[in-house]
């Protein structure tokens, strides 16, 4: 009888089958659909990367488009590929974009998650999140109608005001840690003032100087590195921020109330304890914002200026640049894909190039993140 | 054999060209030069013909080109002849493109407002422009840096200048380009000592146009042939357009006294009197 009851529990050879294969099935298609992102990428690199071969099968080639400026794919009779001053142009934008939106970005997400009460951060973050919904054809808009003209006219003041701006409040905490550090070795008050106010002084005056050299300074083009840099370190931030900070938030209450206890104050907490616990975290954030500042091309394309030209010297911002990606965009139109030029290829090579460099980065971040969760 | 597929490719699609036509449905593509005379036409068109569905994109002369190979379009609008090249792919694809000259149109050479210089010969805009000559005082302006500005690569606007004033020789490395003519124009607008070259049709009161070899860029110049810069427009379809159908009746709108006044209004010069 005992037999029987569990007999009506197990299902007989064919629903057992039925279920098999059903679930076999099941499980067939949601792998099928996990695999299509993994193998249009896998396509999109193989695609990518076989029509570029054809450009670095002649070596050449090959050493014309890394050591070279002479850019002149359109050229029938006599092209060239030097593509130096365009990767030139990368590393320009990113870095300068990087150098304004990584302080920028931790200090805001330091703010966000330390400083300010956590109701007016329930208002900004989504805020500064709202950037990164901004097409991005809107930003170079503004770069174009807005921000070029802006850095002509007034271009001189502007950084100078920037300079001046920035320089002084950092000048003054330098001073202070300065006076700060003398404390310590028991030295009075009077004499850890003066040294303070020494300082302040002593470090004022460079950054006074150098803000009235560029009041001075006249840009003959409002389209140029920095234009789309400044542009691009806005676009980055809302990535940087909002990881950083989830980051830092994360960051368990028993450190920093360990810290306090320990007699630590609130700045010492935040430098010393939090911000080095969530330092992959940050790292992640700055490598996925510097992901977003080297594959944008609307806003490069309409704001950069598009020249082909390392910069005299070669740190002048203030001249056009032209990136990777403005190139792609700018030539793809009339390279022959029917007939496959040289000049098509070369494009392929370029996105090579990108994709590598993307790649790249996404390892770098992938180890970083991993070695927080192996701690 | 080949030639008799190329045929029945031809005939398949004057077929499907006949019956999208059937269905009011007219397709363009190309420059943004005649980007404007496109638009003002459909308008045009319209308005007497209510049950016709008229797109237009403006993605520049080289990608006109593939839409028309692709069959995307019915009219792909080139501000410069089809390249040999083009046309080979075009027919290897089942396409024969049949050009329809619908204005000319002058590059106009312009500078700020604020500029001095009014006058530029043609030897002296092509210095410019492969950067034997960079501070305008070389010309008769102020001591001042050049920023030379161009069209993009892509651009048929691009093409015709290259041709017509730089002989082909590279534009200068330092030189900026620019998407459009309206970008070019504003970037001249906003920036003192720029110089760029748009169609005339973009060359209104915000910039100053140069009178090139002692000749102002006016329709009349423009017509006569004194302007050095001057070029045809087209409209390039595939085959010739059935008589009296939609795309033949667009593409032959610049013969109509309206389609010349269409023309004229927008700053460009109509093919006949």
């Amino acid at each position: 009888m005992n037999n029987e009851h569990e007999k009506s529990l197990i299902l007989g050879e064919a629903g057992n089958m039925g279920r098999a294969v059903a679930g076999w099935l099941g499980r067939a298609v949601l792998f099928s659909i996990t695999a299509i992102p993994t193998l249009a990428i896998v396509f999109m690199i193989i695609f990518i990367a076989g029509e570029a071969l054809p450009f670095f099968e002649n070596l050449k080639n090959v050493k014309e488009f890394f050591t070279s400026t002479n850019w002149a794919p359109s050229s029938a009779d006599n092209p060239h590929f030097g593509a130096l001053s365009i990767f030139y142009g990368t590393a320009m934008v990113t870095i300068v974009s990087c150098a304004v939106a990584v302080p920028l970005g931790i200090l805001v997400s330091v703010c966000l998650s330390e400083i300010v009460s956590a109701r007016a951060a329930r208002i900004f973050k989504p805020v500064i999140e709202l950037l990164a919904a901004i097409p991005s054809v809107v930003y170079g808009f503004f770069a174009i109608v807005v921000f070029a003209p802006l850095l002509q006219n007034s271009g001189g003041a502007l950084i100078g005001g920037t300079i001046a701006l920035l320089g002084i409040p950092l000048c003054l905490v330098a001073s202070l840690c300065a006076g700060e550090s003398l404390k310590g070795d028991n030295a009075t008050s009077i004499k850890s003032v003066s040294v303070s106010a020494a300082v302040f002084l002593l470090l004022c005056i460079p950054v006074l100087l150098l803000a009235r050299d560029a009041l001075s300074l006249q840009i003959s083009s409002g389209t140029n590195a920095l234009n789309a840099s400044i542009i691009l370190a806005i676009m980055a931030l809302p990535t940087i921020v909002s990881i950083s900070q989830d980051a830092l938030s994360s960051v368990g209450r028993d450190m920093r109330e360990g810290s306090l206890a320990l007699g630590a104050t609130k700045t010492e907490t935040i430098f010393k304890v939090v911000i080095p616990c969530a330092k992959s975290g940050i790292a992640v954030a700055v490598i996925l914002g510097l992901m977003r500042v080297v594959g944008e091309t609307m806003v490069v394309w309409m704001a950069s200026g598009n020249s082909l030209k390392i910069p005299e010297p070669f740190y002048n911002v203030l001249e056009p640049v032209r990136t990777m990606t403005a190139t792609i965009a700018g030539e793809m139109g009339e390279a022959d894909q029917s007939t496959g030029s040289a000049r098509y290829h070369v494009l392929f090579a370029m996105s090579t190039c990108l994709l590598f460099l993307a790649l790249l980065m996404n390892a770098a971040g992938r180890y970083i993140g991993g070695n927080k969760s192996r701690k | 054999m080949k030639t008799y597929n190329t045929i029945k490719k031809i005939a398949i699609t004057a077929a499907a060209l006949a019956a999208t036509s059937l269905m009011a449905n007219i397709s363009i593509d190309g420059s943004t030069t005649v980007g404007p005379i496109a638009k003002a036409f459909a308008e045009y068109y319209k308005e007497s013909n209510p049950d016709v569905n008229i797109t237009i994109s403006e993605s520049g002369s080289g990608n006109g080109v593939k839409s028309l190979m692709n069959g995307s379009c019915q009219i792909a609008t080139l501000s410069r002849f089809m390249k040999v090249n083009e046309f080979k792919s075009c027919v290897e694809k089942g396409v024969l493109p049949v050009a329809h000259t619908v204005a000319y149109d002058g590059l106009a050479v312009i500078v700020n407002p604020q500029n001095k210089v009014s006058a530029l010969s043609t030897k002296q805009i092509a210095d410019i422009y492969t950067g034997k000559i960079t501070n305008w005082k070389e010309v008769g302006g102020d001591d001042a840096k050049i920023v030379v500005i161009s069209r993009d690569t892509n651009s048929g606007t691009y093409e015709t200048f290259n041709e017509l004033v730089l002989k082909k020789a590279p534009v200068v490395h330092g030189a900026e380009y620019v998407g459009s003519n309206g970008q070019a124009r504003s970037r001249v607008n906003s920036t003192k000592y720029a110089v760029a070259y748009v169609g005339l049709g973009f060359a209104d009161s915000t910039v100053k146009a140069l009178s090139v070899d002692s000749v102002l860029p006016t329709p009349s110049t423009v017509a006569t042939g004194k302007y050095p810069i001057a070029r045809p427009l087209y409209m390039f379809t595939n085959g010739s357009p059935k008589m009296g159908g939609h795309v033949f009746n667009f593409v032959t709108l610049c013969l109509t006294p309206e389609g010349r006044e269409i023309i004229s209004d927008l700053g460009f010069i109509p093919v006949c009197k």
